[in-house]
């Protein structure tokens, strides 16, 4: 165990900004790793047990796909220069909210059961156009990730779509709810299809045309909404910036609690 | 009259599980469901436990998150428990002890002959 672990900055942020390949990396790894945070606060206040646990494993899902994404960043970060210590840790724990390339929908508070189940819908819905695209990719290490992910993202989808069909067409209580958090989340959700530039560098290696994932996502809406008994809204203005770094207050409280321990007791392991 | 008595009844069937798992059912209270598991392909379904779920879909999806992430299972069954009759208690005498002195019941009662293999 290092004595203390390197800093985000200077010569690591120096190299990830020349290269759409690791910024890309970080942007898959960072919604991974902020969808699953939020997922985890549920631990312990599940509004059922079952529930509890559902969540919790899907927290764990997430931020297991976030450690592969961060590892293999972290590899070819120090392939580009040995002498660097960088690890996954020192991408999820050191760096700043404006390093972060999350999408601003994962990083918004939970809410009710609604907004959080509505969240995870819109981006395992996200996802699992997202990873069926990155399989197919010419880096085999991301290939490899995403095929293994996608198994744990076709699952979240069932889930969460099964919770907006059940609370859209459950009670008036619940469908009111759905409804408030559907206006609420709404104006993130279209920063997913639009194309940061290191996306439409690093999209050849990727084989990720947001356009076409657009496409099938609003279709996959309809289908669910339909059976929801939700409209789906019309608005097309929406928030973007969390891919460039630009975030809500939200991920600043995210991170102080995330990254604290490593903060305070640098290199810290049990 | 033919009394029903259900999973769970054990010791509380005046005022208890058996109520609660027939239709006086509280409102804001899933129903509760039994699981069973297999293990690997070629091998039963085994009692897991139970939990509490809406309906059928729920209880398969929550089986799969509380009793398979540890790679228990590949297949899942769920009964909802009010479905599941059970023996009564209090007739266990009857029902289960004449068998106790019957030892020729057993295979291993009976002498074989030394030619008889692989019994």
């Amino acid at each position: 165990m290092s004595q203390t672990m390197i800093q985000y900055e200077g010569r690591i942020a120096q190299i990830v900004q020349e290269d759409p390949m690791l910024q890309f990396l970080l942007y898959a790894g960072d919604n991974a790793l902020i969808t699953g945070h939020r997922c985890s606060e549920w631990c312990g206040h599940g509004p059922i047990l079952e529930q509890d646990i559902a969540i919790s494993n899907i927290a764990l899902d997430y931020i297991g796909a976030a450690r592969n994404f961060y590892q293999l960043a972290s590899t070819r970060i120090q392939q580009k220069d040995a002498s660097l210590e960088v690890t996954e840790d020192t991408l999820a724990y050191l760096r700043d909210a404006w390093d972060f390339k999350n999408l601003l929908l994962a990083e918004l508070p939970n809410g009710d059961w609604a907004q959080t189940t509505l969240r995870v819908y819109f981006i395992s819905s996200f996802q699992w156009l997202f990873y069926q695209e990155l399989i197919k990719s010419t880096d085999t290490d991301l290939a490899a990730i995403a095929e293994k992910t996608l198994k744990e993202v076709k699952y979240h989808l069932r889930w969460s779509r099964e919770w907006v069909i059940r609370l859209g067409d459950g009670t008036e209580e619940s469908a009111n709810r759905l409804r408030q958090a559907l206006t609420f989340l709404w104006p993130f959700t279209g920063e997913a299809f639009k194309e940061a530039s290191y996306e439409t560098a690093a999209s050849s290696t990727t084989n990720i045309q947001l356009a076409n994932l657009h496409e099938s996502w609003k279709q996959e809406l309809q289908e669910v909404f339909a059976e929801a008994g939700l409209e789906v809204p019309t608005q097309q203005a929406f928030q973007t910036g969390g891919k460039t770094g630009k975030h809500t207050e939200y991920l600043g409280y995210i991170l102080a609690e995330m990254q604290f321990l490593q903060r305070a007791y640098p290199g810290a392991s049990w | 009259m033919i009394r029903k008595f259900y999973y769970g009844d054990y010791g509380e069937s005046k005022h208890g599980a058996a109520d609660i798992s027939t239709s006086n059912q509280n409102k804001h209270e899933w129903p509760l469901w039994e699981v069973f598991i297999r293990s690997k392909q070629g091998l039963d379904h085994k009692h897991a436990g139970s939990l509490h779920a809406a309906d059928a879909a729920m209880a398969i999806e929550n089986a799969r998150d509380v009793y398979t992430r540890r790679q228990e299972g590949v297949s899942i069954w769920v009964v909802e428990s009010k479905h599941i009759h059970a023996s009564n208690p209090d007739e266990a005498g009857a029902f289960y002890d004449p068998a106790s002195d019957k030892v020729y019941r057993h295979p291993t009662f009976y002498d074989l002959p030394d030619e008889l293999q692989y019994m």
